[in-house]
């Protein structure tokens, strides 16, 4: 059991996974971009499947650059 | 002016300008920058004559390559220059990252205890190459001729016939075996007509060294976006006698030329040094990067190494690094074919090991130039992404990719790959470089690596209660009759072994145990490895390493 939101690496090849999603990017435009993380992100959601973790992620990912 | 003095070489005339017929030479290596200066005396060092042609009389120009890394300089150990280049390069082992106005993290390469080399130094190039200069100099089986550039090549079935542009005069030489180190910009690889393919970046890099007193550690301070150099990387880097290297983005759209001239340069500088700090700049380049690599490269007699076979980025350091290790591949096995020990075709497999290491190095390279040049609004976004998640998310900082630094290549799935039988964790299995470690040696001090490299080298450890004397003699026995010379030496605790592992150390980085044994090649990798000396296969393994049919 987790405690709360991982700050620490929890997945290997990491060089392998960003070439993969920037790959994945290729050939869209900034809408289509954008639509293709909304899915991606949903999916990971329900992979993660627990709404505390979920919420903690939704709050850094927001902190993380304030609005200007 | 200037931290360096740069020597200039003197021409020696040579009387193959004046013979009738093109005079023989065995091996000529063409370009004397690093990897042709190890090349040479590492054939050298295996008894084989060389003859190195450089068209300059002086060392490189500007800094260039300043990353050496452990391999590198285990290598350059073995071939007497580990010292000189310890003594002089720059010793760094932090590296700091900035976002914007921040430090978002900094790491440590943490280097084990226990290794003679550290994982890197800084040094410059021409220094590199100084030094090796002198040391080809003073070796008497090799001459090394400035001013001589080949100007036209024709390979044949038994070797290349060049000619030489000299102070003499245009002559011409047969080379048995030609190797090209001449450089991304070969000249060699024109003169054959070789596609060099691979990956341009539309990216422009200003590089400068600047000479300046200064309080900054030696660290790598890699800069994403900073302050004084709005929307592009930097690089800050500590070299010798006071010499930094700077890497300033400059973006696709920018004049090399243009961004060249002092008055571009000294503001950029300025900006990011500080108005009232002194500096000199001793040099000024205007880079775009590539990764291109040769689609095979030996050609007959023609054998490729370095950048004149494979090119990339700067960063993670390995160009020069990769050059160096392509030498350690190939040097013993072109000595044994020489000697007519092993098959010519011994040589392809320099081609599969260094081939593959090409591709990873390139790899690398081109992830790491592509997280710090994105591509496209959606590749800036995660970059950004991962670099506003740093400063508090430490898994995030794994995904900071400012070049992954050089680590030597394992040669896995290598044809001359032999046994990795019993039961061993991975670390150290065939292909593997050895791993370093202090042992001792008839009652001194040292390392493990000064023991490997000469010849192939059977490591064996002594089977419960046989003595090493014993133990040694056996596996000699086994393998005295492959027509070429195997060191065996016993290793293990005991005092009475050739290598005494007295603290341990040896013995848990190979998963040592009585019986255990490493058959190990001339340049330090892994060729098999048994948890019990089995003659046969012991014998077949020797055969397969030196590519004879099994």
């Amino acid at each position: 059991m987790t405690e709360g939101l991982a700050d620490d690496l929890r997945i290997e090849g990491v060089d392998d996974i960003y070439a993969e999603l920037i790959e994945a990017h290729r050939g869209l435009d900034a809408e289509q971009s954008l639509r293709f993380d909304a899915r991606l992100i949903l999916l990971l959601i329900n992979q993660i499947g627990d709404q505390r973790i979920v919420r903690e992620a939704i709050r850094a990912a927001r902190e993380a650059e304030p609005p200007s | 002016m200037g931290s360096y003095r740069y020597p200039r070489y003197e021409y020696r005339p040579t009387s193959d300008a004046t013979a009738a017929r093109p005079v023989e030479h065995e091996t000529v290596v063409v370009g004397a920058g690093p990897v042709g200066l190890a090349f040479a005396l590492d054939m050298a060092q295996r008894g084989r004559r060389v003859l190195l042609l450089d068209e300059d009389d002086t060392v490189s120009v500007g800094s260039r390559a300043i990353c050496w890394s452990k391999r590198t300089l285990e290598i350059m150990d073995r071939l007497g220059l580990g010292d000189r280049l310890l003594g002089k390069g720059v010793l760094w082992n932090t590296g700091r990252v900035f976002f914007r106005d921040r430090e978002i993290y900094h790491f440590d390469l943490l280097p084990e205890t226990g290794h003679r080399m550290p994982a890197f130094i800084n040094l410059q190039q021409y220094y590199f190459e100084e030094f090796a200069i002198d040391a080809a100099l003073a070796h008497p089986s090799i001459e090394l001729r400035f001013r001589s550039r080949v100007t036209e090549i024709e390979p044949g079935p038994d070797g290349v016939l060049l000619t030489v542009e000299s102070p003499q005069g245009t002559y011409r030489l047969h080379a048995s075996w030609l190797i090209a180190c001449d450089g991304a910009r070969s000249s060699l690889r024109r003169h054959m007509g070789l596609a060099f393919r691979g990956k341009v970046f539309e990216d422009r890099f200003l590089i400068t060294d600047v000479q300046m007193q200064a309080d900054f550690p030696a660290e790598r301070w890699f800069w994403f976006e900073p302050p004084f150099h709005e929307g592009q990387s930097a690089l800050l880097h500590k070299q010798a006698d006071n010499v930094w290297r700077i890497d300033l983005q400059l973006g696709w759209d920018a004049d090399p030329e243009e961004e060249k001239r002092p008055e571009r340069v000294v503001p950029r500088l300025r900006a990011m040094l500080g108005e009232d700090r002194p500096f000199e700049i001793e040099w000024i380049s205007v880079y775009t990067f590539q990764c291109r690599r040769l689609e095979r490269f030996r050609h007959g007699r023609v054998i490729f190494a370095g950048d004149a076979a494979h090119q990339v980025s700067p960063f993670g350091a390995r160009g020069g690094n990769g050059g160096i290790q392509d030498t350690d591949n190939l040097a013993w096995k072109l000595a044994l074919v020489q000697e007519g020990v092993a098959p010519e075709s011994l040589l392809d497999s320099y081609d599969v090991e260094r081939g593959a290491a090409t591709d990873e190095n390139i790899l690398n390279s081109t992830r790491s130039t592509d997280f710090i040049t994105p591509k496209g609004e959606a590749s800036r976004a995660f970059r950004d992404a991962v670099l506003q998640l740093s400063e508090r998310f430490p898994f995030a900082r794994r995904f900071v990719n400012s070049g992954r630094l050089s680590v030597p290549a394992v040669y896995d799935g290598s044809p001359l790959n032999g046994p990795d039988r019993g039961d061993f964790p991975a670390a150290m299995r065939p292909g593997s470089p050895c791993t370093d470690a202090p042992v001792r040696c008839g009652g001194t001090e040292g390392w493990l690596l000064h023991q490997l490299g000469r010849e192939f080298t059977l490591l064996l450890c002594p089977p419960a209660g046989t003595e090493p004397r014993v133990a040694a003699a056996e596996a000699a026995d086994a393998l005295s009759d492959a027509g070429l010379g195997v060191a065996v030496k016993t290793i293990g605790g005991d005092p009475a072994c050739d290598i005494v592992d007295h603290r341990g150390v040896a013995t848990a980085r190979y998963a040592l145990a009585p019986g255990t044994a490493y058959l190990i090649r001339p340049d330090q990798h892994v060729a098999a490895r048994w948890r019990t000396f089995a003659r046969d296969e012991a014998r077949a393994a020797l055969a397969r390493a030196i590519g004879r049919e099994v």
